[in-house]
This record gives structure tokens, sequence and C-alpha cells, in this order.
């Protein structure tokens, strides 16, 4: 019963008018870029000069050699050298510094033993871009904050195994996102929010301008309607997608490790899905207001609690159940995954289904709510 | 079956009902129309003229009621219902952010039209559009937008015409014209249902049909429905300002229409108006019984409280 030719006449249609919107147009290009400004460039994503706060066991020429040495590096400043270990809990948890670095107490003894005494340096990574390129500076420390101060007979303890050990704690948030991880997952961000908000106008558009009534008066079937609504826009997201894996690659010199194939496969079955999710609450919404409200309300949660926002698993347990069904939250794992890990279609098929699925359930739901009838 | 859908009747409804959150639009509709024929459709605003149609055509589900439509069932048939059918809404439904070109593209390759190019490469000609084609349907002038929309419901060589108050807000010569072509179209069989507020327009239709308030009034060729109304109409000439008034008051008079200086004034009570214009004429006025004009009819109907619906 599905028609070729009918789905082919609706897909001409809605590519001419697609082309005749111009706020469409705007949104196919200027999302993307206005996006990738804001979370590429305007988003420092190595920020330097962090507060730091230095709880000094031990008020040694070897420890004030360690706290140069981390001033040094850019990264750390010290703010404030306490000796009660609550203050500079309450420091950190307060967001007064960003890290504490808890020197113990005869360090300066174990390190001349070649005991290994251990510095802990605990992280808020409650933005872990902001923390993560700090942390990763540590680790040259422990072998050169305190080059200068063994010499002669305490010389031997240089080189490896280093004099002491950095122990690094990220507090509030496990999970450190690397900048690599913005650009990347922008495409996901940007596809969930364009591609539901174009399609949830979409029937309602046709409710509004009255068309509707002579659409439905002609012999055309809904899958026809529905799926020649969605191809058209899925070109749209495919030029999106370019714009963003360009700056990815040309401005942002995103690694692109794995399958790009594998990975271009996928972003059409995720443009398909949020496309069908459009075209859900198309006909739900009795209006183009309502259906713009709509896909609003998805999209927040979906950046929140996809793992864009703030990384999956620090967040507590129903958020991740929630964050679970959108299909963001498994895109963003495929995009990491391909892009930065080299992952396979073995790795990534567990995050596949979910969002066949979530497809699958919202078209039968769209087509089943589009009504033949004006009633 | 195909015995059914070879009948004579292209339009075979009985009790169609609607209402909308519990406000009964339509009640208990019904009505026979033959093959080629031209059907009118008469009735003030919101009596339920729309609602029909779209029942007609499947775009309505009728609460009530049963019937057919070229020998479909209106309620279960409606697919094949709208492949025989060319259906013109009230308000101009193509797409305006199409070229007049690619509104009759889209509608043509919708309905399977065959050799779809040179179908449409015609109506363009028809129409004289051709050198317009790339034009915006949200461009064209109402009347054109009218001349387009017939054009795109013809197209597939419908077995039923539903027009729905097409010429609205068109001037008079393209009335004509699109009259003209309705005429032709039906003696090539194809039936047509329009409906219309035009008085001129209704006597060119085979026969009429008047609605008001969901219910229908009347039905029957135009003298039929003249005569069944059971109204006496009378012309004053030469009335002097302020008789119109005067006269609304009079016993036996229900309606006075002013035509310059000439009256129609009509009543039910044959004898009470009559009486009624003899105490005219002792005034010297000139007066005289006349068979009554089909708005003389329709004014008094609509005149007519909104009785019998909830
Ligand atoms: N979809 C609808 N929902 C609610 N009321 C409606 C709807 N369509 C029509 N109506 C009401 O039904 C009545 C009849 O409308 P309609 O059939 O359009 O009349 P007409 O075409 O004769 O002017 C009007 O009062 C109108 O307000
Ligand atoms: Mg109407």
């Amino acid at each position: 019963m599905f028609s070729v030719r009918r789905f082919a006449a609706v897909v001409v249609k809605e590519f001419v008018q697609m082309r005749r919107d111009r706020l469409t147009f705007a949104m196919m290009v200027g999302i993307p870029i206005v996006q990738l400004v804001l979370f590429g460039f305007a988003i420092n994503s190595d920020p330097k000069s962090l507060p730091t706060a230095v709880l000094a066991n031990d008020n040694s020429a070897f420890s004030r050699s360690l706290v140069r040495a981390m001033e040094n590096t850019g990264y750390f400043r010290v703010v404030a050298v306490v000796d009660k270990e609550a203050d500079i809990r309450q420091m950190l948890r307060e967001g007064a510094v960003q890290f504490a670095v808890t020197i113990p107490a005869d360090f300066s003894r174990d390190v001349q033993r070649g005991a290994r005494p251990r510095v802990l340096v605990e992280a808020d990574a409650t933005d872990p871009a902001a923390t993560s390129n700090a942390l990763g500076a540590l680790k040259e420390l422990q072998s050169l904050a305190l080059r200068h101060d063994l010499k002669g007979s305490l010389a031997a303890l240089q080189g490896a195994p280093p004099p002491f050990e950095i122990i690094i704690h990220r507090a509030y948030n496990p999970e450190g996102i690397t900048q690599y991880n913005i650009v990347p997952a922008l495409i996901g961000v940007i596809l969930t929010m364009t591609m539901v908000i174009m399609t949830a106008l979409a029937v309602t558009r046709e409710i509004e301008r009255g068309t509707m009534e002579n659409l439905l008066s002609m012999p055309v079937r809904p899958a026809e309607v529905l799926l020649g609504k969605i191809l058209p826009y899925s070109a749209v997201g495919g030029v999106q997608v370019v714009i963003v894996m360009a700056a990815a690659r040309l401005i942002f010199d995103v690694p692109f490790v794995g399958n790009l194939w594998l990975f271009g496969a996928l972003v059409v079955v995720f443009v398909m899905t949020n496309l069908a999710l459009g075209l859900m609450f198309s006909t739900v919404a009795r209006n183009q207001l309502q259906a713009m409200q709509m896909a609003i309300f998805f999209f927040l949660p979906s950046i929140l609690l996809s793992g864009f926002m703030f990384p999956y698993r620090g967040m507590p347990a129903w958020a991740q159940a929630l964050g679970e069904i959108l299909p963001l939250t498994h895109f963003l794992r495929i995009t990491r995954g391909i892009l930065l890990k080299g992952s396979g279609w073995r790795d990534i098929a567990p995050e596949v289904w979910p969002l066949l699925a979530f497809f699958a359930v919202v078209l039968l739901i769209a087509m089943r709510r589009y009504r033949q009838t004006l009633d | 079956m195909t015995a059914e859908h070879g009948t004579d009747l292209a339009i075979s409804v009985r009790g169609l009902s609607k209402s909308f959150d519990r406000k009964t639009v339509l009640q208990g509709f019904g009505i026979d129309v033959e093959r080629g024929a031209i059907y009118g459709f008469l009735g003030p605003n919101g009596s339920g003229k729309t609602t029909t149609i779209r029942m007609l055509c499947g775009l309505l589900r009728p609460d009530a009621g049963s019937g057919t439509c070229l020998g479909y069932d209106v309620i279960r048939e409606t697919a094949a219902i709208k492949r025989r059918v060319g259906y013109m809404t009230q308000r101009f439904s193509l797409y305006e952010d199409l070229s007049i070109r690619e509104n009759l593209d889209f509608v043509a390759r919708i309905y399977g039209v065959k050799k779809p190019r040179q179908v449409v490469r015609e109506t363009l000609d028809r129409l004289g559009l051709t050198s317009r084609q790339r034009q915006l349907a949200g461009h064209l002038s109402g009347g054109w937008k009218q001349r387009l929309a017939l054009a795109a419901s013809v197209m597939h060589k419908p077995e039923l015409l539903l027009l729905d108050e097409p010429t609205a807000g068109v001037d008079p010569s393209a009335r004509r014209e699109f009259w003209d072509n309705i005429h032709e179209l039906a003696e090539t069989g194809v039936t047509v249902l329009v409906s219309t507020h035009y008085m001129d327009e209704a006597e060119r239709c085979h026969r009429i049909a008047y609605l008001a308030y969901g219910h229908l009034l009347a039905r029957g060729t135009v003298a039929e429905v003249v005569a069944s109304s059971g109204l006496s109409t009378w012309v004053v000439e030469g009335a002097p300002n302020g008789l119109a008034v005067e006269m609304r008051g009079m016993p036996g008079v229900d309606s006075v229409a002013a035509f310059g200086r000439r009256l129609h004034v009509s009543g039910r009570d044959g004898a009470r108006l009559a009486g009624a214009m003899t105490a005219i004429q002792q005034r010297g006025l000139a007066a005289h019984e006349t068979v009554p004009s089909l708005e003389d009819v329709f004014i008094r109907l609509m005149s007519e409280q909104p009785g019998g619906n909830a």
C-alpha cells in the first residue's frame, strides 16, 4: 500500500518548502556555528592559575620547593597556606579553591630516607575540563620538583622511582572529560536541537496554515507523509555533521581515531531517531508553539543528563536511569568511542540497540497519532 | 459491490450528525445527489455546510448516520472516496510557499495521475498561467487562487467535485467564468456539490439544499423550494422614506427588503399580508403580489429562530 511515487512527491515538496524557509536555513548553518563558538572557543578548556590551598604539615625547604614547582607549571596559584585539615576541606567544598594540596608531616625526612612520601592533591572536578590539564602537569613534578634540593649525598634519590609520589583525588566527580570530548559531542547536541525542533513543526505547520485539510483530502498515507517529511531533514542533519566535523578537525585538531564510515552510519541512525521524535511531538502538539515547547522540554534533559554537561558517572542513579533513555546519551558514547578511542562495531553495539528501540517506538507513536481526519 | 458503485446516486446519505465539544453542528442530515447534477448548498455562516462536505469526503467522521459517496461507504471506505473526489476547500489550502507549478506537480503525483508532467502543462495552459508558473501561490490574488485550487482539484478527473464557497470574494466576471467551467464539467458527467451564498449561483444549480443551524430546512429545484416555502411576496413601488420600517411592524409582514424605492414585503400568512397590503394601496401606493424570489425565501428562512438544536 505504501507508494514510492507518493512518498517521493512528499519528499520533493518538503525539500522545496525547506529551501524557501529562511529560518530553517539559518538554523541549519547558524546553530552549529554558534555552538562551536560557545563551546569550542568561549569556554576555555585550558584554564590556568587555578586557586590552590596548601596544607603544609612539614614546613621544610623541600615542601617550599614543591609548592614553587607547582606554581611554575602555570596551572596552580597558591592562595592560602593553612595548617588545619578541616580548613582546607572547607575551602575546597566552598569552591574557594580548585585544588587542595596536602603535604604530609615528615615530608622532607621521608624523602631523605627514600621512603617516598605521598602528597595528596585533591581537585574540585565538578568542572573536569578545568582541572584535567593541571592534573596532567603533576606527573612531571614528581621527578622534577626537588631536582635542585637533592644534591650531593642525596643525588642518588633522583631518577626513577621519583623521590615522592603525588596522589590525585578528583573530588565530587570521578570522570574527567577532556577538551576533545566537547567538539565531537556537539554533533549530537546540535542534531538533537535542530532535528527535533524542525520536525516538531512539520505537521503542526500544515495544520496551522490550513494545508492539512487539502493534504488529508488526498489519497496519501501517513507513512508516506511522515517518512517524506523525515528524509529532507536528514539531509540537513548531514550538512550539520559535516560542518562540525570539519571544524573539529581543522580548527580544534580533534583526533579521529576510529572508522568514519561506521560513525557516518550511526549518525544516520541518530538523526532518524531525533526526526521521528520531532514528528511525534508534531502529532501530539496542537500548534507550532506547543511543538516548539515540547522540543525544548526534551532538549534540556538531553543536554543535562546525557553526559554532555556533567559526567554521566557523576550523576545520581535516577538521573542515570533517565539519561539511559535519551538518544543523546548513547550517541555521545558512540561518538567518543569511535572518534576518540577507535571503538569498533562490537564495542559500541550495546549503545546502538537502545537508539533503534527509541526510534521504532517513537515512530510508531507518531504514525498512530497522525490523524487521517480533522476531528 | 460493483452494482452498487454503478448507482445513479453520487451521494446518498442519511441521518448524518456531528458535534464538536458537545455542541451539535449537524443534526440528522440526509440528501441524495444524482450523478451529473450540480447541487447547490446554501445556508448562513456556521450552519454546517463545511462540516457536511468534510464528512462526505472522509475528512470528518460522522457521529451518527450512514451513506455512500460514489457508492463507497462514507465511514469505512474513505480511501476509495478520496481517490475519486476533488475537494476545493473554503480557505485556500494549497501551499503558499510553493510555486503554482510545484503545487500542481505535487497534487498530480499524490493522486498518481498518469503522465503528470503533461497533465500539469495542460492545466497551466488552460488556466493561462504558463507564464507565471514559477510565481509563489501565496502571491496570487484571490480570484487566481480560486482558479488554481479548482484546477488542482480536477487534475485527476474526479467523479465528484466538492466545492466549498469557491467564489467567495471573487469578482463577477471571474464568477461567471467559474460557473461556465462548472457546467462544462457537469456535462462530462462530473457531479458537483457546491456551497455558496450567492442567489444567482444558486439559480444556476439543478437542485439546492438549504441548511440552517445544522438542520436541512428545504431542498429541491429552485421552483420547488420557492413553492414549498408557503411564502407570499408583494412589491411596493415608489416607497417613501420610513415606509420599510413602518411596514415591518404591520400584521402579516415577516420581512421587508428594500431595493432602492422598491420594497419586497414577505409573509407566511398570505391572507393577513394581503390585508396589510390593501391598507398600503389605500394610501395611494402601487403594490402588487409577485412570485417570491429565492432570496426572499432565504431571507425568510434565515430570520427564523435557531430552533430545534441543542
Ligand atoms: N473542528 C471544529 N471544532 C469545533 N467547532 C467546529 C469545528 N468545525 C466547525 N465547527 C463549528 O461548527 C459550526 C458549523 O461550521 P461550518 O460547518 O464551518 O459551517 P459553514 O461552512 O456552513 O459556515 C460552526 O459553529 C463552527 O464553529
Ligand atoms: Mg463553511
